[in-house]
């Protein structure tokens, strides 16, 4: 008996250290970059344009242009991905075509971000003629970020109890009625959740941009969406790699405000998810 | 009961916030329908830009200047621009790095019309531009040393020009065999797409002979940039790297180089590369599709005027004299 | 569904359902049809796409060539074997790390932690999923690699194990996800009936829950997998990139280049059109296979698994 309880007891300790080895690094790179950073974040940093090859003033076309692309980002990847899913979840059939389409889905979600980034210079940058400008980055991001918004969007429209669709016939709705009147805004949580989680994971990203967008330098902000533009990831980049003499504290708090975007964003997920899942009638 | 107030609730959230997109897609309509006369792109431009200008008029419109190319050169671009535009408001120049490579091909793609090199064109690229109708014009800006680095801890101070190759092809392969501790040695270079690490091929790899035809061992790590050079020297006591003197922070050693074994082994600075005696220097181009006219050309006129005050601060060095022009294809 | 003969326009619109005409139903279903569409489309484009610059290279060199030991791009030596093993040692090193960790912390979460744990953990791990590639890199290389190369004497940090370490973690959000949904497909009655028969909590865990749920652990490490395989930033950060063919015993701790890395540091300065430009995009052909292929594998397994109810 007491064998076994001592197995447990070890078991479950190696379990305990494989969390602890996983979360406490997460801790570390987590709270140095805020330890190191906070201090350079002021309101002149955030709002102020880079001066003196960019070791001194602000990053404020970085956090513009991060905002810029994520917005971008929305603009093509919430109608196209909140389409998508209605289809899949409201409209098709089990058939081979829509396994197909899930298969897609999948593989889209698996692309190495570079191969994106590939795809959007030979595309928009090349191809479509738009150079390196906001569209063509956004539009790489957007189909980046498709698989997550319609992946979400699905699952919350399948949250969704069949109940309210059939009520919404029964009333005398057509399909599309009922989706857009009932279940949509019961699914909306769900989808905001998905759609803010896909473009945290745009914000964040360096390869799609590298070649569509992202500038070293820009003296002023982009006003057009044919304009280059600088970016939050590709200007930590830029400064903790292609700068000499770059002081940490312009780099930690860069670094440091990514991240504070980021998790912001991941926090405002998390709760929106939490808020109305308490709220849900069902 | 609860249900259809909920629902009501959710609606309107969801009305509200489809008037949200609605609005800010209008917002990013209405932005870019006001700007989109400007947005013509940098080709209808630079295609504008003669036509407009009027022969001996003062005000200039605003233009805008894309100078893409060598990371070397990003930096001493970067505080050029700044200084320009600080006393000539009109102008708007847009610097971005990626290397001497990047820079050459936007210019053949026409996507630029200013672009950084810290090598010359190669002869394959300037035949790419006379096939797309234009003759590209090297201007000479600054010159530079390259340094070859070294941890702090590490004994060997001068090396000949023939070490380092035997260092970087991997026949020499461990410290003790130059002068210095028991350790291996760990190579550090630029990328391929750097105009230094070409020039450093064929200048001290090659030690400038046209039929050598030796490349860096696969052992060497090509660091995407000069800061991920110096991250590992400053820390690493096994590691050699080179890179152009702006980029060497005071917490790396910089090594002596002899041209060859009896000769001076002579440290890099403004100096010894103006009078010829260090001997991995090069020049620094801006190159143009053809020559330069209305923006581009007064900005170039400042640069190789009032803009050579500033090259010495960043670690580059400035052309004392019209240079003889390292121009034309090597 | 609306009755519909009622001219359009001339009978009287009810509040709720009204008389709709068709088409304009039909004009939203068909779009929504297409957005449906859109997924194969866009992958199917990208692929295109990616053929059409690509195939060029394998048509004007030899396999031989392809294949060679020697990656000197601009000095027309496109031997990729070196990127390819390299890509292929970092990879599997990451899954190798990163799936038992992510295994025993997923098991850990859903099945031992007491509630206030759980709370602080799943919220880490989130962030976790959320940390940009380049903080990690950034941390990688100024934190790790020196570490790497102090405490395992490597003549550098920047070597396939610090490659790996990076990506291991970035790969662990996915793969506990993925195992945390195998466990919570394992019904109830089972550890109910293992604990009945007088297990402990740690043997029903670990003999019955986790091998029930082991296709979804299958799952979990191909699709880490894919995430690591396809990584960019962080690996260009901390493997060195040295094109070197990684087979010698020592070649754990000796710098790596890998396809993703090769991509973005040499795909700014290629000429469209040449041969350099097409190698690039082979390579990008390469990847494009590789992660097709492990996602079609863990797809159909995850269909196999859901149809059949959710176990093995």
């Amino acid at each position: 008996m007491n064998a076994r309880l001592a197995v447990q007891r070890l078991g479950f300790l190696l379990l305990g250290l494989a969390a602890l080895v996983v979360v406490v690094p997460i801790l570390v790179v987590v709270a140095g970059i805020v330890v190191r950073g906070i201090g350079a974040v002021s309101w002149e940093f955030l709002s102020a344009m880079p001066r003196a090859g960019m070791k001194e003033g602000g990053i404020l076309p970085a956090i513009v242009g991060t905002l810029l692309l994520t917005l971008g980002t929305a603009v093509v990847a919430v109608p196209v991905g909140v389409g998508g899913a209605v289809y899949l979840s409201e409209y098709a059939r089990d058939t081979a075509f829509t396994r197909a389409i899930r298969l897609a889905m999948v593989n889209l979600a698996g692309i190495p971000s570079i191969v994106y980034g590939l795809f959007g210079l030979g595309m928009f940058v090349l191809f479509l003629r738009f150079g390196t400008s906001i569209l063509a980055g956004s539009l790489t991001l957007a189909i980046m970020t498709l698989p997550v918004v319609i992946s979400t969007t699905e699952e919350a429209l399948r949250a969704v109890p069949t109940e309210f669709r059939t009520v919404s016939a029964s009333l005398g709705g057509t399909r599309w009625q009922g989706i857009r009147k009932v279940v949509l805004p019961q699914a909306l949580p769900g989808i905001i959740t998905g759609v803010i989680l896909g473009l945290l994971r745009a914000a964040g990203e360096t390869a799609p941009i590298l070649f569509t967008v992202a500038a070293f330098y820009l003296p002023r902000l982009p006003h057009s969406p044919l304009d280059q533009t600088m970016a939050l990831p590709y200007h930590l980049y830029v400064i903790s790699t292609q700068v000499p003499g770059m002081p940490a504290e312009v780099q930690n708090g860069t670094a440091f405000v990514l991240l504070a975007l980021v998790l912001l964003l991941n926090f405002v997920a998390a709760w929106i998810r939490s808020h109305f899942r308490r709220r849900r009638p069902w | 009961m609860g249900t259809v107030c909920f629902s009501r609730c959710v609606c309107q959230v969801h009305r509200r916030l489809l008037r949200t997109w609605v609005l800010l897609a209008a917002v990013v309509a209405l932005g870019s329908g006001l700007s989109g006369c400007r947005a013509a792109g940098p080709a209808a431009e630079a295609a504008a830009e003669p036509a407009t200008e009027p022969a001996a008029a003062p005000a200039f419109k605003v233009s805008s200047i894309k100078n893409i190319g060598s990371d070397t050169l990003v930096n001493l671009a970067l505080a050029w621009a700044e200084a320009y535009m600080a006393g000539h408001p009109e102008a708007r120049i847009s610097v971005t790095g990626g290397g001497s490579g990047t820079g050459i091909a936007a210019l053949l793609n026409r996507t630029i019309q200013l672009a950084n090199a810290s090598r010359a064109m190669s002869a394959e690229e300037v035949e790419e531009a006379r096939r797309g109708g234009f003759q590209p014009v090297q201007h000479t800006v600054a010159l530079d040393a390259i340094a070859v680095v070294v941890n702090p801890a590490n004994p060997v101070a001068g090396l000949t020009l023939g070490q380092i190759a035997d260092i970087y092809t991997g026949r020499i392969r461990r410290w003790s065999e130059v002068g210095g501790e028991d350790r291996p040695i760990v190579l550090l270079s630029r990328e391929s797409n750097s105009g230094t690490y070409v020039y450093f091929i064929e200048r001290v790899i090659r030690l400038g002979r046209k039929d050598n035809k030796d490349l860096p061992s696969p052992e060497t790590l090509l660091m995407p940039s000069s800061e991920g050079i110096s991250a590992e020297v400053r820390q690493n006591p096994n590691a050699i790297g080179y890179d152009g003197l702006g980029y060497v922070t005071p917490d790396q050693k910089v090594l002596a180089v002899a041209a060859a074994a009896g000769k001076p082994y002579v440290l890099p600075n403004a100096a010894t590369v103006l009078n010829g005696s260090y001997p991995i220097a090069r020049p620094l181009f801006m190159i143009t599709a053809g020559q330069p006219e209305g923006a581009i050309a007064r900005y170039l006129e400042w640069i190789l005027g009032e803009g050579q005050g500033l090259i010495e601060r960043l670690g580059f060095v400035p052309l004392a004299a019209p240079a003889a022009d390292g121009g034309g294809s090597r | 569904m609306s009755g519909g003969a009622s001219p359009a326009g001339v009978a009287p619109r009810a509040s709720r359902s009204g008389s709709r005409p068709r088409w304009s139903e039909f004009a939203v279903e068909s779009l929504i049809r297409v957005l449906g569409f859109s997924t194969v489309g866009f992958v199917v484009l990208i692929f295109a796409f990616l053929l059409r610059e690509g195939l060029p290279v394998f048509f004007k060199l030899p396999a031989a060539a392809l294949l060679g030991e020697l990656w000197y791009p601009t000095f027309g030596s496109f031997g990729s074997l070196p990127l390819i093993l390299g890509s292929a040692l970092v990879t599997l090193l990451a899954v190798l790390i990163a799936l038992p960790l992510g295994v025993a912390t997923a098991v850990f979460v859903r099945e031992v932690a007491p509630r206030w744990a759980r709370e602080i953990l799943k919220p880490l791990i989130e962030v976790l999923a959320g940390i940009p590639s380049v903080v990690l890199g950034f941390f990688g290389m100024t934190t790790v690699a020196p570490l790497v190369r102090q405490w395992l004497g490597a003549p550098t940090g920047l070597t396939v194990f610090t490659g790996a370490l990076v990506l291991a973690y970035m790969s662990l959000p996915t793969i506990i996800s993925v195992a945390e949904d195998a466990l919570d497909a394992v019904p109830r009655s089972y550890r109910d009936a293992g604990l009945a028969m007088g297990a402990t909590h740690w043997q029903t865990t670990w003999r019955v829950v986790v091998p029930a749920g082991r296709s979804g652990v299958i799952i979990a490490g191909m699709l880490g997998m894919g995430r690591a395989i396809g990584e960019t930033m962080a690996v260009m950060m901390v493997t060195g990139n040295a094109a070197r063919l990684p087979i010698d015993p020592a070649a754990l701790f000796r710098p790596v280049r890998t396809m993703t890395a090769t991509i973005a540091a040499e795909m700014g300065e290629v000429a469209r059109g040449s041969l350099h430009y097409h190698a690039l995009f082979g390579i990008g052909i390469v990847l494009f296979v590789l992660t097709f292929l492990i996602n079609l594998a863990a797809a159909r397994a995850i269909f196999r698994r859901r149809r059949k109810g959710g176990l093995r």
